[in-house]
């Protein structure tokens, strides 16, 4: 054994008998390719804008309630706190949004080979970025 | 299909006029697992432009008090595209969330107690979403 990271390719026959062989990801030592961190962060926005639907489901509802329960809710989004959880919540429902569009194509039965896996990933990722900055310079010049 | 067997020590044959497919129809591992899987494609799809569409009408309604609130849900197309944002997430969230407690919850008990909990959630959501947006939108007088 050279490297310590050797180990993670340690493993052990039903027999007993140690064997060197290629296991399943280690996350400490793969490098990770585009697809499997928009992957993760498909499963991850997509759980983040579920708590969004109920912060909308929040502002909906207090419209419908009261002045007194309206003006709450307004004045937590326009808070720090609020301003920066909607960011978070642009950001993430258009990743989830482009990263969709993605998973659509593919199961269509497009965009299965390396290259369009890499192109369409760092292309999820710059749309995502240019479509939120968009939507926040525009609001802020709305605001 | 003919299916043989005995009854009280006489054999006999019996055949079957339904199908193999109409047998195995709501049996099996797989059930109604191809129509979630579509049903999730499909809600998806809708909730591309519908999603574009609320994060405009969210940035045209900032900084609004009730009354925008209001007067916005009295025209027809945002209380129509709205009821239909709202039920659509509510549904596709379920289901995506519900994916990922399959995979990472094993064990029967919390695992369909976190579904179900999922699915509660997502419903008590959703009707609040619609009961709101209904009285903003067609209540003559909101207190």
């Amino acid at each position: 054994m050279k490297d310590v990271r050797d180990a993670l390719l340690t493993g052990r026959r039903s027999d007993g008998k140690l064997v060197e062989r290629p296991l399943s990801p280690h996350l400490q030592v793969y490098k990770w390719p585009v697809s499997m961190m928009l992957s993760i962060s498909h499963r991850a926005t997509g759980i983040g804008v579920s708590v969004g639907a109920l912060l909308m489901t929040w502002w909906l509802v207090a419209a419908a309630t009261s002045d007194a329960a309206f003006a709450t809710v307004q004045g937590f989004l326009g808070s720090g706190f609020g301003v920066f959880l909607l960011f978070c919540w642009a950001a993430a429902l258009l990743l989830h949004l482009f990263q969709g569009i993605r998973h659509l194509v593919w199961d269509a039965g497009y965009g299965f080979d390396n290259r369009s896996y890499r192109i369409t990933g760092w292309g999820v990722i710059a749309i995502t970025v240019v479509a939120t900055l968009i939507v926040w310079i525009v609001g802020l010049v709305v605001w | 299909m003919a299916v043989k067997g005995k009854i009280s020590g006489k054999s006999v044959q019996v055949d079957i006029l339904r199908s193999q497919l109409g047998r195995v129809r709501g049996l099996g591992a797989a059930r109604a697992g191809s129509g979630a899987w579509w049903i999730e494609r499909v809600t998806s799809v809708a909730l591309v432009p519908l999603t574009l569409w609320f994060i405009g009408a969210v940035i045209g309604l900032e900084g609004t008090d009730r009354a925008g609130m209001i007067a916005w849900l009295h025209e027809p197309v945002p209380l129509v595209l709205l009821l239909c944002l709202v039920v659509i997430t509510f549904w596709h969230m379920a289901m995506g969330l519900q994916v990922v407690i399959e995979d990472y919850v094993h064990t029967e008990l919390p695992r369909m107690a976190l579904i179900l909990g999922v699915r509660a959630i997502s419903i008590l959501a959703a009707v609040f979403c619609v009961i709101a947006a209904l009285r903003l939108g067609l209540g003559s007088s909101v207190p």
